[in-house]
């Protein structure tokens, strides 16, 4: 029995750790919306600071990763599509797979590397210098102090990021198209545009906003549940970052299967 | 406990702001403190002393409200914090200050933004009257003109001074030390004791002291708690302690190391946990 035993733990350790997530999350939002309705100076400023960290800094990476993943695709694409002589739909796929897909995914993988991981560290910092417990003694919430501008800046900033990242793949594939593909810049506009519909954008934007709530939750409740000690704020931020890719891709996957079967 | 128990402030007539009474606090199966109970009167320091492990953070925390206590009750300011709401909570936390060990400045802020921090989310002042209020706190601790500096560019001592001016921000009826002298030097250590004096007499706040240091906790203290494994040895006076015949009182107070282990059954049964047997 030990092996079923050991399933049967490790699903009630997940399923905790997920209504840890969802409680977490809830709180955050909860503290946003009275931040937003009281108006409060503080909270707008610790946004904006963490909105300008979370996405400005991301964007020249997040500009190169994304340009080079636009380029790959359309060369995967032409691989096939050459041999049907059908290179005309490179603008297509590279358009459809960058917007639905990888715009969204290599964004979250970025964002969970420079902030999640960052999100973990500063937290895990914090309570391991008496911080979160002289804001506990002073009154204020750390939810509402330290989670809630992190997950306003995100949910603002990751569809954004994501557009951006949309805009650069299709320039990625843009070059290859105007390179080898006999396409000019402005015919592979035109592909690309014909080639996407409202929704697939949309998509992409959904699913945005869902990783930038499962980063910031996982990023702040690894970083408030760091032990005493150095160590266990690098084991926090190791652990956010794991976890981080393994629900977003969960979370990415749900959200396909859902466009798929019934939205979009 | 021993005879100095009457110097408790039981059967006084000057009501406590702090009574503890049977309190007991455990971190999941063990239990820290062990049935702790004493009073604290408006205005008086208290230096709870006591050992490493011997509870007094723990019990400075569930003094505070981070730790829940397992059983007992604690009264502050007249409100039982063992019955207490998280709305009556954030109530009382406004009436107390809380310097940690470390200081527990916020990294990523000013010291003037660190003592500016509790008035800006709790009262209504307009920015130019906290700016003045923090200049104000930061010369009572001696820094004057430390407002933009990060707590990272601060010394040791200067960190504690900068804890100290945010814990007073609000004006607090009581404050809590946890170790002000730990990791310190001497100067500097008594640099802070003179502080805590300062601040005594021109507020006549009640301050509450964890820590181990004997020299800076006889300077301070009107009244000393010593703690051993979770519970009270002595509750006096500086005099009293120093008059008492308990031999935890006096081990602690001569410095005296614990006896070595020099049997080798006793130093089994410490390596298997068993309790030792009285030897004939």
């Amino acid at each position: 029995m030990p092996f079923t035993e050991n399933i049967g733990a490790a699903t009630l350790d997940g399923l905790a750790y997920v209504g840890g997530l969802a409680k977490l999350g809830a709180s955050a939002a909860r503290a946003v919306v009275l931040d937003i309705l009281e108006r409060r100076r503080l909270a707008y400023g610790r946004a904006m600071h963490q909105a300008m960290v979370v996405g400005i800094g991301s964007l020249p990476i997040l500009s190169l990763i994304t340009f080079f993943i636009g380029t790959i695709l359309a060369l995967q694409s032409a691989y096939e599509l050459r041999k049907f002589g059908a290179m005309q739909f490179v603008a297509d796929a590279v358009a459809i797979s960058v917007s639905r897909e990888l715009g969204p995914l290599i964004t979250a993988i970025l964002v969970i590397g420079r902030s999640g991981s960052s999100f973990a560290a500063e937290l895990g910092t914090m309570k391991v210098n008496e911080e979160i417990d002289a804001l506990e003694t002073m009154a204020l919430d750390p939810v509402r102090f330290l989670v809630a501008p992190k997950l306003l800046s995100m949910l603002l900033m990751m569809p954004c990021l994501t557009i951006w990242a949309d805009f650069m793949g299709v320039v990625g594939g843009a070059v290859f198209g105007i390179a080898a593909a006999d396409f000019t810049f402005k015919t592979y506009v035109v592909a690309t545009l014909n080639a996407l519909v409202l929704r697939d954008i949309l998509t992409g934007l959904i699913k945005s906003l869902m990783f930038g709530l499962v980063i910031t939750t996982v990023g702040c409740q690894e970083g408030l549940r760091t032990g005493l000690g150095a160590e266990e704020v690098g084991r926090s931020t190791t652990s956010a970052v794991v976890k981080s890719i393994f629900l977003v891709i969960m979370v990415d996957l749900v959200f396909t299967t859902m466009f798929y079967l019934g939205i979009g | 406990m021993d005879e100095l128990n009457s110097a408790d402030t039981l059967g006084s007539a000057q009501a406590p702001v702090v009574s503890i009474r049977n309190l007991h606090v455990s971190y999941g199966q063990r239990e820290i403190l062990h049935g702790i109970s004493f009073d604290v009167l408006a205005g008086e320091t208290v230096v709870i002393l006591g050992g490493s492990g011997s509870g007094k953070s723990t019990l400075l925390r569930t003094l505070v409200g981070l730790e829940r206590p397992t059983s007992g009750d604690v009264i502050l300011r007249g409100r039982n914090l063992c019955a207490m709401t998280d709305q009556e909570w954030r109530e009382l936390r406004q009436h107390i200050g809380i310097s940690f060990q470390s200081g527990a400045l916020f990294g990523s802020m000013s010291v003037g933004e660190n003592v500016a921090l509790p008035l800006l989310e709790h009262t209504q002042l307009d920015p130019a009257t906290i700016e003045i209020m923090v200049r104000l706190k930061l010369n009572e601790v001696g820094l004057n003109g430390y407002e933009d500096y990060m707590p990272a560019q601060l010394s040791g001592g200067m960190k504690k001074r900068a804890a100290v001016a945010r814990a007073m921000a609000m004006d607090p009826e009581i404050l809590f030390f946890d170790e002000p002298s730990a990791g310190l030097d001497p100067i500097i250590a008594a640099g802070i004791d003179q502080l805590l004096l300062k601040l005594k007499e021109a507020f006549g706040i009640t301050i509450i002291v964890v820590t181990h240091e004997l020299a800076s906790a006889f300077l301070i203290a009107d009244r000393m708690v010593l703690l051993d494994k979770g519970r009270i040895v002595a509750v006096g006076t500086t005099a009293e302690l120093q008059a008492s015949t308990h031999p935890r009182v006096r081990q602690f107070l001569d410095r005296v190391a614990e006896p070595e282990i020099s049997q080798e059954i006793d130093y089994l049964q410490m390596l298997t946990g068993e309790v030792p047997r009285p030897r004939q």
